[in-house]
Parts: C-alpha cells; structure tokens; sequence
C-alpha cells in the first residue's frame, strides 16, 4: 500500500516510513506491558478484598480469586473495631468547607494578581512563588503552637480556616487562567461602570469554570487524603476522618489483608470515581503548571 | 475610598505628588484612579496576604526564635543560644541517621522519576493507537494518595504472598524481604513512588507538545533517526520542564514523611531505623516528646539546606536549561 502512495518520493524516505511503522509497534508493545504493570496493582487490591483470608495465605498466591467474597465490604465497613460511617461523614464536612475556601479565596486573590495593576503587585507574586519552596514542616510546627493557644486543637478549624487565605499553588493556577482572559472585557466593563468585585463575580468566574473545576477536584483530593491535618489535630475517636480511621484499622485488624484492601478500595473510590469522570480536569491543571515554566 | 471623590484631588499631597504626572486637571484624576486600583488590587490580595502573615512569616519567625530556646509548650521560653543546633550536630546521633536515609532517598529518587516520567511521556507523545487510554492510565496512580495506598503497597510488598515477589519469582529472582529488610525499606518507598510517576509524565507531555513541529520534519529530512530527534530536539527544548520538575520533585524528596510513618508502625522508623527520614525525626521531637525548641531548629536546618540546593539548583540550571527566546 505505501508503495504505491509514496510511489513518488525517494526510496530512502518511504523505506523509513515502514521502519516508523515497526518502531511504533514497538512503542505501543511497550506501553501496554507498563500499562499492565501500573494496573496490576489496582487489581490485586480488589483481587485481595474479595478473597477469603485462607486464600490470601495460600502459596503462590492466586490472581483471580476462587471465590468472590463481596460480603468482605460489608464486615470491613461495619467492622466493631471501626466506624467508618461517621469517619465518612466528618471527612465529607471538612472536605466540603475545604473546597468552598479554597475557590473562593483563590480565585478571588488570583484575581488581584492577574486583572488589577497595583503598585507592588510584582513584588508580592514573587513572593507567593517563594511561598512555594517552603517546606511544610518549617510552618507547621508554630502553626502547631498557634492553633492551641487559639484552643483549636480537637476541631476541624485548623483544617478549614487555612485554605479561606488561599495557597500559593492555587493562586499561581488561577492566575496563568485569568491571563489568558482579554482585558478588553475588563475595560468594557469598568467604562460601564462595574467595580472590580462585581467584574470577578459576573464576568471572570463565569469565563473561569474550567479553572474553577480543576481547583475544587485538586482541593477536594487534597482534603480526602489529608492525613497529617488530622493526625495533628484530633484526638477524639468521634472527629477522625477517613484517612486515620483507616490507619486505625490497619492497627485493629493488621494482617486481615481482606478487610484492609476493602477498605483502602472503599477510601480511594471516590478519589478514582472523580478521576475517571473529570479527567480533562486534572490535565487542565497540568498544562497550566507545563505552559507557563516552558 | 477616601480617594473616589473630586475633593482628594484638591489635597496638598496629591497635588505636591503631581510634578511626575503633570500639573494639568485631568492628570490628577488619573492618579486618583492609580491610587483607587492599588486600593482594590490589595484589597483583592489580603486574603492571601493575611495567610501569609498569620500562617507562614508569622510562624516562622516565632520559630526561627523558639529554635533558640527550650520551648516545649508547657515550659517558659528561655533562650539558651545555640545548644539546640550543638545537640543536633554533635549529641544526636538519629539526626544523622535521618539526614542520611533522606539524602538516600531523594538521591535515587529524584533521577529515576524524572527519567521515568520524561522517557514515559516521550514514548506517549509518538503517533500511536489509544494514546488517551495510555495516558489516563499511566496517570491513575498519580492521583491515588493517602493511606489507602500505603496499605496497598504494605500488601503488594509482601515477602511470601505480595504481588512484586510473586512476578521477581517467574523470573527466578528471590524477592528481598522489602520493608522488614533495613537494606530494602528505601528502595521500597522508592519503588511506590515510581508507581506514581504519571503527574511528571503529564507535565512533560504537556511541554512536548508545544515543541514546534517543523523542527521535527527538518531533522527528518536531513536524516536524523529518533533517538537523535529526542536527544537533539526534544530533550533541549523540555529542558525548563526538567529544571522545574527536579527542584520542586529534590523539595518534595526532602519531606518524606507520611509513608514512612504510616508503612513502619506509626513512625517507629522501621526496621535499624532505616525509615527515619528527617521529617519524621522533627515529627517524633515536636510531638511525641514535644521538644518543640530542638524541633523548630531541626526545621531551620533542613529550611537552609533546601534554598542552599535549590540556588545550587538554580546556578547549576543557567548551564543546561535552554529557554526559547533567549536568556532569562
């Protein structure tokens, strides 16, 4: 077939057409290995949720398992060592606030940064970008000491009032979004008189959407799987979330691989749920971070 | 808000502030607007400026002084100099345990995930059949974090019935006993967080494809095989990528923490303290024995030596990042 569609051009150019041909083959031979060796992990944790404990043990070990015990869900979730409904629930509220915080306050800080020139505005980017390279560890311990003379400890406050001030990240997402927005609106818009607070609320939040959803995916994961917060922070077995009550249970019920995996997978579902509808989402948010580094 | 009316443009101030705009009316109004912009842009910005105060400088200048005291929440604040930093550097021989174990880990990790992630992306950004499925993929296991994964690899890494040394034994290799091996614990965490190597490879394909086409084709026709393309064109032309992805991924290295606390019994630091990372050490000093002042200069510590590598970083990049348009 190439013979006849190249039949024009010198032999050397459609010879390395073929040869692209095979090399693609063997790309695409070797993408599909990785894509069964990065899978093969998602499936052994359902493989292992669903085995009874006798077949977890069993040597060597099974792929499919023999036997579909669903019920394993069933046990994990409402095992007595655990509660798992109330650790969801509370994950969910601080998850809720979490992402309120972090949309409005980024976006509208991001907003400054992006469509109003201010005097020093430069200098205090820098600054946000700066922010970036500290480690968590430096602020956290004196946010430690803060939040208790604050008499914060054991609630959800330390989780939920940071990100009102927006993070640094978020800002920086945000505002590569908002630059690529003409001010050409923003002109029109003030010459009709509107504030800026009324431009970000009825012209640039709606423009932004895509920004704002990539946004509250990363601040709703972030929240889902915030660990450290917690484990600083609560105390009571009645506030914990998901992800120490998970760690909880690894305790209670260490070995009984069944019930972990059940859980674990029950954690991570709607993590992966999320992923699967919103993807282009998540890639948004990287080729912001790419196109602007480049 | 003062400044919206016509009165403030009659002030002294303003009209002494007019020589750089001009003396004529409407100049003056124009620095009213100025002025009522700079208001509104901060006052866009506070929330992030009162974070960042109340949040980040505050906190650590209160730090950078606890680091010389004896603070350990309860006590007084009494400041006694330098002993904390002696203690580190000459008593505590768990600070460099943790110091070393760190640098093991962000030396191996930081190249192998770059180079994974860039030879990933390279292979994916080849006109081949079901690249989107590929890509969503590669890039699921980016986004699994938290527990639930560290449960999931504690099972895969099993040494009898895990899935790692099941596959190491069809190829006749006898799996390490991985994370209850002092030997092997690192190359463990190591080896989850290639799992995870998607988000880099989505960054790097996102920068791939902004590399002009043409430069392809003129390579092409001037004999130039793809290995060659990649190490003459698309390797220079990501090189920004690379550069950004390596401070922040050496920053990230430097911070290991949850894993290990998690996958080694609540931060006991695994088997011969193998697991003891430096964040993991301040975790155990600040809030298990609350030696909050020893904590904070721990902290200090790794804050130095991270910017210390990051401006290494940085003055190491001016010789190998190329930026399109010039210098920057």
């Amino acid at each position: 077939m190439s013979g006849r569609v190249y039949a024009g051009k010198p032999a050397r150019l459609s010879g390395r057409r073929s040869r692209n041909r095979t090399a693609n083959l063997l790309v695409f031979l070797i993408l599909t290995a990785g894509a069964v060796i990065i899978l093969s992990p998602v499936w052994w944790m359902f493989a292992t949720s669903v085995k009874s404990m006798q077949e977890i043990m069993q040597y060597p070990p099974t792929f499919i398992p023999e036997e579909f015990h669903f019920k394993n869900y069933v046990e994990a979730w409402t095992s007595p060592a655990a509660n798992f409904t109330l650790w969801l629930v509370n994950t969910l509220i601080i998850t809720v606030f979490v992402v309120i915080g972090s949309v409005l306050s980024n976006s509208f800080v991001a907003y400054g940064f992006a469509k109003i020139r201010f005097k020093g505005r430069d200098v205090l980017f820098a600054v946000v970008l700066a922010t970036m390279m500290i480690p968590g560890f430096v602020t956290m311990i004196p946010q430690y000491i803060l939040f208790s003379k604050l008499q914060w400890m054991n609630s959800y406050l330390p989780l939920i009032v940071p990100p009102f001030f927006a993070s640094a990240f978020y800002i920086f997402l945000l505002r590569q979004f908002y630059m690529t927005i003409s001010t050409e609106i923003i002109e029109a818009a003030k010459i009709d008189g509107a504030s800026h607070l009324r431009i970000w609320s009825r012209i640039m939040l709606p423009l932004a959407k895509p920004a704002i959803a990539t946004i509250t995916i990363f601040s709703f994961n972030g929240a889902w799987n915030d660990f450290l917060g917690p484990l600083l922070y609560v105390n009571d077995e009645a506030l914990y979330t998901l992800q120490i009550g998970l760690q909880t249970f690894k305790g209670t019920n260490d070995t009984q691989w069944h019930y972990l995996m059940a859980a674990s997978l029950l954690v991570l579902l709607p993590v992966i749920l999320l992923f699967f509808f919103f993807q282009r989402y998540f890639i948004e948010g990287m080729d912001l971070t790419a196109g602007t580094k480049g | 808000m003062k400044t919206k009316t016509g009165r403030s443009a009659l002030r002294p101030s303003v009209s002494s502030r007019g020589h750089y705009t001009g003396q004529s009316a409407p100049r003056k109004r124009w620095l009213t607007i100025e002025r009522k912009e700079t208001m509104q842009g901060l006052l866009f910005v506070s929330p992030w400026l009162v974070g960042f105060l109340c949040f980040a400088l505050g906190p650590m200048l209160f730090s950078l002084y606890a680091s010389f005291t004896n603070y350990n929440i309860t006590s007084r604040m009494d400041f006694i100099g330098l002993s904390n930093y002696e203690r580190m550097l000459t008593i505590d021989s768990l600070f460099w345990i943790s110091l070393y174990n760190t640098l093991y880990y962000v030396a191996f990790m930081v190249p192998l995930t770059t180079a994974g992630a860039v030879i990933l992306a390279s292979l994916l950004n080849q006109t081949i059949p079901g690249k989107r499925i590929f890509r969503t993929v590669y890039y699921l296991p980016a986004v699994l974090s938290g527990v639930g994964v560290y449960l999931l690899w504690m099972q895969l890494l099993s040494p009898s019935t895990g899935l790692v040394n099941t596959v190491l034994g069809w190829f006749g290799v006898d799996g390490p006993a991985w994370l209850f091996d002092p030997d092997w614990t690192k190359p463990a965490l190591i080896l989850m967080k290639l799992w995870g190597v998607g988000s880099g490879m989505l960054l790097y394909l996102a920068s791939m494809q902004g590399v002009p086409k043409q430069l392809y084709e003129s390579a092409e026709l001037d004999g130039a095989g793809p290995l060659r393309r990649f190490f003459t064109i698309t390797l220079p032309m990501i090189t920004p990528i690379i550069f950004f992805d390596i401070v922040t991924s050496t920053i990230g290295g430097f911070q290991v923490f949850q894993e290990a606390y998690v996958m080694s019994e609540s931060g006991d630091g695994g088997p011969q303290n193998s697991l003891v990372f430096y964040n993991l050490h301040m975790w155990n000093k600040a809030f298990e024995v609350f030696d909050m002042g020893y904590a904070t200069a721990m902290a200090w510590v790794l804050f130095t030596f991270i910017m210390v590598l990051t401006l290494i970083n940085l003055w190491l990049g001016k010789r190998w990042v190329y930026y399109e348009g010039g210098d920057r």
